[in-house]
């Protein structure tokens, strides 16, 4: 029932539609371009639901806000800014690669990396166990004594 | 009294599964042939009694008896009797009882199959999973009692949430769990070879089977879920990097990564101590994801039971066998010695490059779920990972395995040539860039996601055929039927995971969306489809009320379909659902959604062309259908009655 989580926050969604008609702007570029904004932003009273896909008031609120600041004037990046100094950062979805969110960022590539090099370690010294190393002189000496007597 | 009977049987199970624990591993260590043979009879009793307890709990389920306040509290008694059955899962306790059934079932087959074990490793395995079950019923009794008496019971129970009450959502659960406990068996068998201190071949022909099964059921599990999401939520959408899919997605990735290295145990020996390891990580990730579900500590996620009391059990049963594991882990891995060797090209090798990748997404994953807990934790911060984080940093890591799978199955055992192997591919190469080119074309450049997905979709399915062919060497397609089963099986998984790529990124890129307000005999067009709201009227079903509309569809003036989406409300629960029309088709569906009324007469309408949407979930049930075949292999079935000790046979000692 792992799924059964999705649904408490799904309730409300559902209870209202998500994006309504009479929200939408009537160019379909500055529309695309508030869709794209809203699936970084979530809705603050929901459980991980973007403004989008929920129908919370607050999410229809930020949905008219997103539209109101691009209609504005404003850049993708000003409208995202303009709602996290006001909403906080638990809005956007997408952490920025700043501070010590560059460590969830960076924790991936990082790990693949270290991975590599253990793996090629590992795969190196499994060689180095197999072929059998050669001998020093003194073992040679020996091995010349025995196969004279 | 049946629930009291329910309630006595899980109790019993509980002591059954302590006495499991302990005999068989004191016999083991011991030599004492009598209290190894402890751990079958123990099993498969443990088994019948939380059948019983299952069977008494369904019981009180099907028969509304709501002095039982789960079922009061879940259940009503106009719900439909297959809504009924499946509702003793739908909620926390009846599903942990399940856990537990399909934890028991495990033993009970590893006590069943397990002839050709060699006894101490049976009896170490079956006293693992013995102690896995204490933890478990342990925790069901003391704080998830399914069968908790009211004092005053109700006229008629609240009934389950609406949205559970389909058939996809209906069996998703028993097979996710299936997975999940699955990889207990996994577990088990390397603990036990840990405190053996012995891994050879056989030990890798005896995990691998449980894994592949265990991987299966969770491929299937996560398919239905998303398909689900897909057709009831709504708006579309498969997948939302959601924590709960993600913590069914670890153990998948990790579970993966487990059948692939479980083969190099197998066929050559290496990579025993990195197998051990993959299986106690794999089922550290079940336990994981139990503790997302059941605890409510990531705040987004809205899970079942919001009881710290439950989160604490369960963090502690995390801690222990996660914990111990690794510490026997690290106190015992110097014992095994990989006797393989093999060059930096070789299928080994690519099989560890095919692991490193797996755990690396598993990881990435595993980080962006649990980082705003984190972040929580040490600075304060509340901060949100979504999904535009997950598609960013885990997309590359499997762009690169489907990129590479394809040279690795290829290459032979202990040393290849990768210039061979890309050679004998330059066909399927050749054609994945074509279809490439083909979606930037036909995509006008939209997205660089499609051309990418075409690409490698074809690169996967090709380079599974070709591998196919290559198998057959000079005899032909004649060869073909021949082949062992596990050439089909891989071939099948990994075209299958080609298809679904491909589905990902064609739905990803090309989904067109349309909402617009229609009045009743109005129409619209949307990618050549011609759609009229014909009406929109009230219905009554079974525990709901419905508003359903009729949207004709018609193409080049000839009609093709109606659809009849639908919003329900269902009175008892209070909660409305939503129900998609949708139209599938090989290419891609077509999916309806009627909102609410407005204020002129019209009716807010939803529409999407979902491109392709099939293949994600068709690809899936390949994948799926590759394990299975893999797991009727010849090998294991030989394997399996080959050793069989002479049934009633004395033991020798």
């Amino acid at each position: 029932m792992r799924r059964l989580v999705l649904i408490l926050a799904l309730l409300w969604p559902l209870a209202a539609a998500a994006v309504t008609p009479d929200e939408m702007l009537p160019d379909p570029a500055q529309e695309a371009r508030a869709r794209e904004i809203s699936r970084l932003l979530r809705c603050p009273v929901c459980q991980g639901e973007t403004i989008d896909d929920s129908g919370a008031d607050i999410a229809a609120d930020l949905r008219v806000l997103v539209r109101e600041r691009i209609l504005a004037g404003d850049s993708n990046e000003e409208v995202i800014k303009y709602i996290v100094d006001r909403y906080g950062e638990y809005v956007l979805f997408l952490p920025p690669a700043r501070g010590v969110n560059l460590v969830l960022w960076i924790a991936g590539p990082v790990m693949l990396l270290l991975a590599l090099m253990l793996a090629w370690m590992a795969a190196r010294r499994r060689r180095a166990s197999a072929t059998p190393s050669e001998l020093n002189a003194e073992e040679q000496a020996r091995l010349e004594q025995i196969l004279k007597n | 009294m049946i629930a009291e009977y329910g309630h006595f049987a899980l109790v019993l199970a509980f002591a059954v599964a302590l006495v499991q624990t302990v005999v068989p591993m004191i016999g083991a260590q011991k030599r004492w042939t009598g209290w190894m043979a402890v751990a079958e009879p123990a099993a498969l009793i443990q088994f019948v009694a939380v059948v019983v307890s299952f069977g008494a709990l369904m019981h009180a389920f099907v028969t509304s008896d709501f002095s039982v306040a789960l079922v009061a509290n879940n259940s009503n008694s106009l719900k439909p009797m297959l809504y009924k059955v499946t509702g003793v899962w739908g909620n926390h306790e009846g599903s942990m009882l399940l856990w537990v059934l399909i934890l028991t079932l495990f033993g009970a087959a590893a006590a069943l199959f397990g002839g050709n074990l060699p006894a101490p490793l049976r009896a170490r395995v079956l006293a693992v999973q013995g102690s896995i079950s204490v933890a478990f019923l342990a925790f069901l009794l003391l704080t998830s009692n399914p069968f908790l008496r009211l004092a005053n019971p109700p006229l008629d129970g609240a009934d389950l949430n609406p949205l559970l009450q389909d058939p996809g959502l209906a069996f998703h659960p028993p097979f996710l769990y299936l997975g999940y406990v699955g990889l207990s068996m996994a577990f088990s068998f390397a603990i036990a070879a840990l405190i053996e201190g012995r891994i050879d071949a056989a030990w890798g022909r005896w995990v691998r089977p449980w894994t592949l099964a265990a991987w299966m059921f969770l491929t299937v599990g996560i398919a239905l879920g998303s398909w689900w999401a897909y057709y009831e939520l709504g708006w579309g959408g498969f997948w939302f990097w959601d924590p709960v899919e993600n913590a069914s997605f670890m153990p998948w990735l990790i579970a993966g990564a487990l059948l692939h290295s479980a083969i190099v145990v197998e066929k050559r020996e290496s990579l025993k101590a990195w197998t051990v390891l993959l299986a106690i990580i794999a089922f550290g990730f079940s336990l994981t994801g139990t503790f997302i579900v059941r605890s409510g500590v990531i705040t987004s996620v809205h899970a079942f039971a919001n009881d710290p009391e439950r989160g604490v059990f369960i963090l502690a049963i995390l801690a222990f066998f996660l914990g111990g594991g690794l510490l026997l882990f690290a106190a015992r891995a110097g014992a095994m010695e990989a006797k393989g060797v093999f060059a930096l090209v070789s299928r080994e090798s690519a099989l560890v490059l095919n692991n490193i990748l797996l755990v690396v997404s598993a990881f990435v994953v595993f980080t962006g779920t649990l980082w705003p807990l984190f972040a929580e934790f040490a600075w304060g911060r509340k901060l949100s990972v979504g999904a535009p984080f997950f598609e960013a940093a885990f997309t590359p890591f499997f762009v690169v395995l489907a990129l590479v799978l394809p040279v690795g199955a290829l290459l032979p055992w202990k040393r290849g040539r990768l210039g061979r192997a890309l050679w004998q591919l330059r066909g399927v190469l050749a054609l994945a860039l074509a279809a490439a080119l083909a979606a930037w074309v036909w995509g006008t450049g939209r997205s660089a996601l499609a051309p990418v997905g075409a690409g490698l979709g074809v690169w996967l399915i090709g380079g599974a055929l070709r591998d196919l062919w290559l198998r057959c060497g000079t005899g032909g397609l004649s060869r073909l039927t021949r082949l062992p089963r596990a050439d089909f099986g891989r071939a099948l998984a990994h075209g299958g995971l080609g298809i679904t790529i491909f589905g990902v990124a064609a739905i990803t890129a090309w989904s067109v969306e349309d909402i617009r307000v229609v009045q009743e005999g109005e129409s619209f067009t949307l990618g050549g489809y011609e759609l009229t709201l014909v009406d929109v009227s009230q219905g009554q079903g079974p525990n709901y009320v419905t508003t359903k509309a009729d949207v004709l569809v018609s193409r080049d003036g000839t009609e093709i379909a109606h659809l009849y989406p639908e919003k329900r409300v269902y009175p008892v629960a209070g909660m409305p659902t939503t129900e998609a029309a949708i139209r599938s088709r090989p290419f891609g569906d077509l999916y309806v959604v009627i909102g609410d009324a407005q204020a002129d007469g019209g009716w807010a309408v939803r529409t999407h062309i979902k491109p392709f949407a099939m293949w994600i979930w068709g690809g899936a049930i390949l994948m799926a259908l590759g394990g299975l075949v893999s797991l009727l292999d010849r090998r294991y079935r030989v394997a399996a009655g080959a050793r069989k000790p002479v049934p009633g046979g004395v033991p020798a000692e």
